[in-house]
């Protein structure tokens, strides 16, 4: 995995372009600027459309601090989604960057194809409950089984909001809703399922703590593989009753840290004596980045994949709210790495010279079939 | 099983074959070969095919089998034939007959005045027929005491066993044992042990049924010089090598018959043609869960600017409905091969048809159009496995080759492959030096007039180059609008660039026509059915018959096909599905002469004969 170090800051956007009807970042008077050269509007995408107090803005907003505080170069980052409310979000984070919205839960079949081609992009996704735990349930676990680096965030608010009210895979059992009814089936856990699927990086947030998502952000950004961020995203429209796991009251009251955690990118130089050694416990990501978890502040180990499982089942059982990162395994290969395409040329870029084997190929193997 | 129990002893001799007067059959047969399902009965095939086709006479291989595994009955033809013809025939000459399932059934098919080698061995695999027909020489061949005893290996005896119809055709036919050798030694890459092995069975069966048959009937081979220069290939391997030579680099698929074979050979030839100056491979495969995350990966990476494919048949198309739909408003490049097959639902899997026509290209939902290649031979299969790369990126759109399982899955002689004429068309991409010269783009503004956008490929560095791809309505510069004039304005610039592809598509995909000075009759068609077509037409001109031809390469139509229809008075348009597909698209394209348009289809899962095509153009 490379980080982004260009040799000289990128040039900003520039206000006034013609041909170009789209809103583009304006600079500020003074801006502060990040390792790159880019101020934080740069990171900016267009006005949302989704409803006030939407949580999924929220988590536009926290991705836009992390890409922005890690200086992740916008060129090299592609936004993708499937459909639904939480895929419309790409639209509202990073106009730099090229974005993608595809069919309904079929976004990591895209994901695969574009960042196989191009292993040097970054493939940020963001999907929702409905779009990756019903429809697009087949296509999420495969993606994880093939491990194709990319950061999946599930915008996960237990409601069908686009259309209007109906349950989604991930609703509460039990749950009552205006037109829909009552839910009489268990609700899908996104993490369990990434867990059991081979994902080396599983995490649990929830919309409204911007600390912990942007940490989890950066940290998914370092993974080598796919790694899934389930976020609890309240939907104020259709499921924000206060009984709702899914509602910001929920989140508030029953939001239970399962770590604390401090993340240091790879081009950040400490030394690991700066550690708390007996009460840390130092993650080193494939990039060189490093999590620091505070083993005192909670009893779980998240490179234990029995622990894993068994504290998603216990929270299920339990109705705990546990957030943080609950499983990382930073050593499988990611798919580009198993399919060795990645080279300093990536597939998509490799000049055309290079694309059609030689007519004495051709010639070859006609004389073969003679 | 067959029915029959009580077995008749063949015919007398006395009354068929050469002893009748008949004079010798050279080089103008078919043979049969009923296999068990298998039992390894392609070595022996394909060493017949290849045997003649290395003596120099013209010869079509056709597997024509069920959709089992194991043990069921199985069929493989072979056409020699002087003429050069190469469409199946109604019924094989010589019937070899190695499964009693079914024998009584193959046995009746024979033609007339045919023969009937089939296995006598003792037990159950013993073919037990009623051989009542005094037309037919019959052969009875201990294929187990002949081939057994040499194969010391009890899992490759049924190989052995198949080799012995081998050397005692040879020897009834008059195949030289050196080209059987030769055949073998290319079946097997050279490797000398196999050859050995299953030469020594060719021999032993070859002097068996000099010892034991005596010769009743008039067919034989010869050699002749009809095959130089010629190679003999299946329209799959074609079909993966064009697209190797047109730069594809990304694969994704999911298995089905007939299509796999196209990504077999993609797995097998992208290793040895396809490594990068130092060494790493230049392209990826990738077998996916399902036709549709297939879909969806091509078109990822059409996306991120590779060169991307699939290769899929009926089932698979409608998992791919969505996407190719997504794909073409969203302006994404991407080729997908179909090699059809009979449906609908899981029809006949093993069979062919041209029943995906319309479907492909109508596919998606909304107003979609796509542009379909069709293959008739081994050759256009590669020529268009290149080409399809090329169109699909010079109009950003997906790209149908509608090739099917006769061509694809059986061997035919072919002239060898071309290499491309022309370099890889990339198409309207925007380079880092490009923006900073034009200070931004609109994605899907028509700047030529031609209804082709420009874009720029993901990783572009210049801060404009980004843009958001998307389903949903979208205006020039790949906004999200839901304003009824640029929604119309958008679909109209696509309608635009379909009129481009048709005119493109008639200069590289041109229709392939032969006027008939004087002609009133007039036939159209495209792939497969075009052998049977040939010998039709050569057949019936040689009684008299003034028929012109006119064979479609690509969809949309041509507007040349008009100026042919008008010429002529009456035009059959011959193709295999139920629904005369391509009829109905030719009626649409030229509605004023819809009337002068007749539905000649077939789909019986057998590819055309010439003698089906003669009589439905005479009646």
């Amino acid at each position: 995995m490379t980080t982004e170090t260009p040799t000289a800051p990128l040039p900003t956007a520039k206000a006034n372009i013609p041909n170009i009807n789209r809103p583009l970042p304006v600079k500020p008077a003074a801006p502060a600027v990040n390792r790159i050269g880019l101020a934080k509007p740069d990171y900016n995408g267009n006005e949302s459309t989704l409803c006030n107090g939407c949580g999924h803005d929220s988590i536009s907003a926290q991705i836009i601090s992390a890409m922005y505080e890690l200086g992740v170069n916008p060129n090299s980052m592609i936004k993708l989604s499937g459909i639904g409310c939480s895929s419309k979000s790409p639209a509202y984070f990073m106009n730099r960057s090229f974005g993608i919205n595809t069919l309904h839960g079929r976004m990591p079949s895209i994901a695969t194809g574009a960042l196989i081609t191009n292993h040097t992009l970054q493939g940020i996704g963001v999907s929702g409950d409905g779009d990756t735990g019903s429809i697009g349930f087949g296509q999420y676990k495969h993606l994880l089984r093939r491990n194709l680096r990319m950061i999946y965030i599930i915008e996960n608010n237990g409601v069908y909001g686009l259309t209007k009210g109906q349950f989604s895979a991930t609703s509460d059992q039990g749950a009552v809703l205006k037109h829909a009814g009552r839910n009489d089936y268990m609700p899908i856990d996104m993490c369990l399922e990434a867990i059991i699927s081979g994902c080396g990086f599983v995490a649990r947030s929830f919309s409204g703590n911007a600390k912990q998502v942007v940490s989890l952000l950066k940290m998914a950004y370092a993974h080598r593989g796919t790694a899934v961020l389930d976020i609890i995203s309240p939907c104020v429209t259709f499921n924000n009753k206060e009984d709702s796991t899914k509602s910001y009251d929920w989140g508030r009251n029953h939001d239970e840290r399962i770590n604390d955690f401090g993340f240091v990118p790879n081009y950040e130089e400490i030394t690991i004596d700066d550690f708390q050694e007996s009460e840390d416990k130092v993650v080193t990501m494939h990039d060189g980045s490093r999590i620091v978890l505070n083993k005192v502040s909670a009893g779980h180990d998240p490179t234990d994949i029995n622990a894993a499982i068994k504290l998603c089942m216990d929270a299920r059982e339990q109705k705990r709210f546990i957030t943080g990162l609950i499983y990382v395994n930073p050593n499988s290969p990611s798919l580009a790495e198993l399919e060795e395409v990645n080279n300093d040329v990536p597939l998509a870029h490799i000049p055309n010279e290079q694309l059609r084997p030689s007519k004495a190929s051709l010639d070859k193997l006609n004389a073969g079939w003679k | 099983m067959s029915t029959v129990t009580e077995v008749t002893p063949p015919a007398q001799a006395e009354t068929s074959g050469a002893e009748a007067g008949r004079a010798a059959i050279i080089n103008d047969f078919s043979i049969v070969a009923c296999t068990k399902n298998g039992s390894g009965s392609q070595t022996a095939n394909l060493t017949i095919l290849r045997s003649f086709f290395k003596m120099g006479i013209p010869v079509v291989g056709k597997n024509l089998f069920p959709s089992n595994i194991q043990g069921r009955p199985t069929w493989y033809t072979i056409r020699a034939s002087k003429d050069g013809y190469v469409a199946r025939t109604d019924a094989a000459e010589i019937t070899i007959s190695l499964n009693p399932e079914g024998a009584q059934d193959d046995y009746n098919k024979t033609a007339p005045g045919g023969v009937f080698i089939y296995s006598e061995t003792g037990d159950r695999d013993s073919v037990k027929v009623d051989m009542h027909r005094k037309d037919v020489s019959h052969y009875p061949l201990p294929v187990k005491k002949i081939a057994d005893p040499l194969e010391k290996d009890a899992k490759l005896r049924t190989y052995g066993r198949n080799m012995a119809y081998v050397g005692a055709l040879a020897w009834l036919i008059d195949i030289d044992r050196s080209v059987i050798e030769a055949a073998l030694r290319y079946h097997f890459k050279g490797k000398d042990k196999p050859v050995q092995s299953n030469m020594a069975i060719v021999n032993a069966a070859y002097n068996w049924a000099a010892q034991n048959w005596t010769k009743t009937d008039p067919f034989r081979v010869e050699k002749m010089n009809a095959t130089e220069g010629l190679i003999v290939l299946d329209g799959n391997t074609a079909g993966a090598l064009g697209a190797i030579y047109g730069g594809v680099n990304f694969v994704a698929w999911y298995p089905i018959t007939p299509a796999t074979s196209l990504a077999d050979a993609l797995g097998d030839y992208l290793p040895i043609l396809r490594k990068s100056p130092d060494g790493k491979p230049t392209y990826s495969v990738i077998q996916s869960e399902d036709e549709l995350a297939a879909a969806g990966m091509i078109i990822g990476a059409g996306w991120a600017g590779a060169r991307s494919m699939t290769s899929t048949s009926g089932p698979g198309i409608s998992l791919m409905s969505e996407f190719t739909g997504y794909a073409y408003f969203a302006e994404i490049p991407c080729v997908i091969w179909d090699v059809t097959r009979m449906g609908p639902s899981t029809g006949l899997p093993t069979r062919v048809s041209q029943g995906d026509v319309l479907k492909a290209y109508y596919l998606g939902h909304g107003d979609t159009k796509n542009i379909c290649l069709l293959p008739s031979s081994v050759y256009e299969c590669f020529e268009m496995g290149w080409k399809a790369q090329d169109v699909a990126e010079k109009f950003q759109t997906p790209v149908f080759v509608l090739s099917d399982l006769d061509i694809g899955m059986n061997n035919w002689m072919s002239k060898p492959f071309d290499y491309p004429e022309t370099p890889l068309e990339r198409g309207k991409v925007l380079t880092e030096a490009d923006l900073e010269r034009l200070k931004g783009f609109a994605r899907y503004r028509d700047v030529d007039g031609d209804g082709v956008g420009y874009r720029t490929l993901p990783g572009n560095k210049h801060p404009f180059s980004a843009y958001f791809t998307r389903g949903s309505g979208h205006n020039e510069t790949a906004g999200l609008t839901e304003k009824s004039p640029e929604w119309v304005a958008n679909m109209n610039r696509l309608g635009r660039k379909f009129e481009s592809a048709r005119t493109h598509l008639a200069q590289i995909c041109a229709p392939v026509v032969d006027e008939v000075e004087g002609a009133e009759i007039a036939i159209i068609s495209f792939g497969s059915t075009d052998p049977a077509i040939v010998e039709a037409r050569s057949r019936l001109a040689k009684e008299g018959y003034k028929i012109s031809y006119l064979r479609i390469k690509a969809l949309p139509l041509a507007n040349e096909i008009k100026d042919f229809v008008a010429k002529h008075k009456h035009v059959h348009v011959i193709e295999m599905n139920h629904d005369a597909q391509m009829l109905q698209l030719l009626r649409l394209h030229m509605p004023d002469m819809a009337t002068k348009l007749h539905a000649c289809n077939l789909c019986d899962g057998l590819p055309l004969t010439a003698k089906w095509v003669s009589q439905a153009i005479l009646k």
